[in-house]
């Protein structure tokens, strides 16, 4: 069949069951826009800016598990990706970026709107490809959709010259590809898992940290199963969260930083560690030489490159974890780990996680009181800072990619983006951004974008008219020297101030005024009493709504593992962290 | 403990892996000490040397990462593997016609080669592992050594092994 590339690229979009798209167009993808004027299985969600796309399309991925699809201009358009490109790596969600360049003929001549994409994305992204030639534009395609969504999942980027989408081509799209370099192992070693399951036999204090690969490869109910059968207690990373209720009983929180203190005290206690889809990163394991001391290490992953990164690891699988998961349900057995158990229990006795409960109107109450009103159900995005924190210690997610959120990058900006993604992927679900003020300020331009496409979205503003965490770092670790982080500050206030009062500017922007001017519904809430029905209403009503929750300026996220200390050194208050500095 | 890696890589020959790899290497605080490039028996696929040091962990976690790349075919750890090492070094040194013939004498010891001389100097070509180009190198230093361009080394496996061969190339 001849058609043009840019009608190969629409063609091979529908072969591949895509039914949405992110983008904005450009001056050299202006024939592959074309080519998808009034096509009726495509949407094209237009945002305001390239990394509103970008994010968009990696909300609507990890909502669903299907692949995002990003398609932008060459130049700036492109070099804009580059941050959502990053975070997608970072948390292994797949995604096919589609990008404009300049003609082949000029490229390296410094053209108008030229930069070397491949170049600049290649240490983001699992892979990305140039087309140079028309007749390899249909193979590429195929390599980077089948690249993008296997193995360890990840963001591909594909360069498009404008000749090659106005170039007539020969369609022919393979049913499959096979990569001489690229050989996902799926199947766990049999004789591994074996030994996996002798080591958790002979284990008195077993624990498993699992993370996103649980969800990636959806082994949640495989994960409960074989928990139920076991009786191991589960802690989760910040991108596992929702892999395992965090209502049951076996579940001790999430881990690592701003971890319960339960689970961060089963990791320095465990006898045996069972990590599963999960990395091991610095905000985990806290400090790496005193991390887990008595453990043996189990670490089951897709990824071999994760495994004996940061830690030596004592039996591992590479595999997928759900494939593995059911095999080791095959051999698993009730454990005689009651005193462990007991051991635990008493830890969450002691150790709940709390908030000051009183007359203040402090975020954590925010989060709280959305988890109560949306009876858990929500599917959640966040923002990055204290307000992803909060979203992770209080709104307990029970069903995997209900929790949109910025791992391993930690991007603010992310969460409103994402979670117009995550929206038109289940426009029957509430979808709420839990957000900083800070943070939500750079991709608030996406506001249009919501109310253009009629999408529901809650915004709720955590607003504290700080960038909280560095402020709480600053608190902490800092002397209380408050450098840049205030949000009020302007033109006329003293060089030094850590004490925030009644002279200090207005705020800017006046947040509810900026709903209204995007055509959403705007409140102002500034006291506790007023929490519950504001959130109520919000969900009531069938338009994108924005909360200004106008919350206690110095509340910190606590308990903390301060940075490069042990997980079982938590601190939870300033005079800790005083404390800890002397030590 | 530390120890030299020998890692041949064989990758897709396209524009671009080089950088890739080379993008790996500094991205994650590798130090490469040798690197030499050249196509293999299948024009498709290039052939990469590349000599690192670190510790076991260190190693294992560069062959993970290489492997990882799309663009990469087969990583072989030559190190423990028996092997044949060759560099080439070019070496221009200072050679009155008073010491032309000294140095004519090293040059036979080391089996080397003078592949151009001048009214002052000489260029000599020598092959061989590192240890030998190294000792080559204390040799001529006295004499004044104008230039050095070095290959750094390329290896392969001993006997018939296909460790490195691409499979059904």
């Amino acid at each position: 069949m001849k058609m043009t590339g840019a009608q190969a690229v629409v063609e091979i979009l529908h072969r591949e069951k895509i039914s949405i798209a992110f983008g904005i167009p450009g001056g050299v993808v202006i024939p592959l826009f074309d080519a998808l004027y009034g096509d009726k299985e495509i949407k094209i969600i237009v945002t305001k800016h390239e990394q509103g796309a970008i994010h968009a399309a990696d909300g609507y991925a990890r909502s669903t598990g299907n692949t995002g699809v990003c398609i932008v201009t060459s130049g700036p358009g492109a070099t804009n990706i580059v941050t959502g490109l990053a975070t997608a790596n970072m948390d292994s969600v797949p995604i096919v970026a589609l990008t404009g360049q300049v003609p082949t003929s000029i490229i390296g001549n410094d053209a108008f709107q030229e930069a070397d994409t491949t170049g600049i994305t290649r240490p983001v992204t699992k892979h990305n490809f140039i087309v140079k030639d028309p007749k390899e534009l249909p193979i590429i395609m195929k390599k980077a959709f089948y690249i993008a969504h296997t193995g360890r999942p990840g963001p591909v980027l594909v360069d498009i010259p404008k000749d090659i989408l106005t170039a007539e081509i020969d369609f022919e799209y393979p049913e499959k590809v096979t990569i001489l370099g690229y050989n996902p192992t799926i199947k766990g070693n049999p004789r591994q898992i074996k030994r996996v399951m002798e080591t958790i036999k002979n284990s008195r204090r077993p624990l498993i940290y699992a993370g996103g690969g649980i969800i990636t490869s959806n082994a949640s109910e495989d994960l409960r199963k074989f928990v139920k059968i076991t009786r191991i207690p589960v802690t989760l990373t910040l991108m596992g969260l929702g892999a395992f209720p965090g209502t049951a009983p076996e579940f001790l929180g999430m881990l690592g930083m701003h971890g319960t203190k339960t689970a961060n005290y089963a990791v320095h206690r465990c006898d045996l560690l069972i990590a599963i889809g999960s990395r091991f990163d610095d905000r985990i394991t806290g400090k790496l030489s005193m991390f887990a001391p008595n453990a043996k290490f189990i670490h089951i992953d897709i990824d071999p490159a994760s495994i004996s990164k940061n830690v030596v690891i004592d039996v591992p699988v590479v595999g997928d974890a759900r494939q593995i998961l059911r095999e080791m349900i095959e051999l698993a057995e009730k454990l005689d780990i009651q005193d462990w158990l007991d051991e635990i229990s008493q830890w969450k006795k002691e150790h709940p996680l709390t908030y000051q409960d009183d007359d203040v109107l402090r975020p954590q109450y925010v989060v709280d009181q959305i988890y109560q009103v949306t009876e858990g159900k929500a599917i959640v995005t966040t923002e990055v800072g204290q307000n992803q924190m909060w979203t992770a210690q209080f709104y307990k997610f029970c069903r995997p990619r209900q929790l949109i959120t910025s791992g391993g990058l930690g991007t603010m900006g992310y969460g409103l983006p994402a979670a117009i993604g995550a929206q038109i992927a289940h426009p029957d679900n509430i979808v709420f951004d839990i957000a900083g003020d800070g943070s939500i300020q750079m991709n608030i331009q996406e506001m249009a974008t919501i109310s253009q496409h009629n999408l529901p979205v809650k915004i709720a503003i955590l607003n504290n008219g700080y960038l909280g965490m560095v402020r709480q770092w600053q608190e902490f670790f800092f002397g209380r020297r408050y450098s840049a982080t205030c949000l009020r500050r302007d033109g006329r206030c003293p060089g030094v101030c850590n004490n925030p009062g009644k002279n200090c500017p207005p705020y800017i922007p006046d947040f509810v005024k900026l709903a209204e001017a995007y055509s959403a519904v705007g409140m102002r809430i500034e006291k506790k009493d007023d929490v519950e029905g504001a959130i109520h209403e919000a969900v009531k009503v069938k338009k994108p709504v924005l909360i200004d929750f106008i919350v206690s300026p110095e509340e910190n996220v606590t308990p903390m593992v301060p940075a490069g200390a042990p997980l079982n050194k938590m601190i939870s208050s300033k005079e800790d962290a005083q404390n800890f500095l002397l030590a | 403990m530390d120890r030299e890696h020998t890692i041949a890589v064989l990758v897709e020959n396209k524009s671009g892996v080089l950088a890739h790899i080379a993008g790996l290497f500094s991205g994650r605080g590798f130090n490469i000490k040798e690197l030499s490039v050249g196509e293999t028996e299948n024009p498709e696929y290039s052939r990469m040397t590349i000599v690192v040091k670190g510790d076991d962990q260190l190693i294992e976690q560069i062959k993970k990462q290489l492997n990882k790349f799309i663009d990469v075919i087969k990583v072989i750890d030559l190190t423990n593997t028996p092997s044949v090492h060759r560099e080439i070094i070019l070496i221009k040194v200072k050679a009155p016609p008073a010491r032309r013939q000294e140095i004519f004498q090293i040059v036979e010891v080391f089996k080397g080669k003078v592949v151009d001389i001048s009214q002052s100097s000489l260029t000599v070509e020598v092959t061989g592992i590192t240890e030998k180009i190294e000792a080559f190198i204390v040799i001529l230093k006295p004499y004044g050594i104008q230039e050095i361009a070095r290959t750094g080394r390329v290896s392969i496996a001993r006997g018939m092994s296909r460790a490195g061969g691409i499979v059904n190339g």
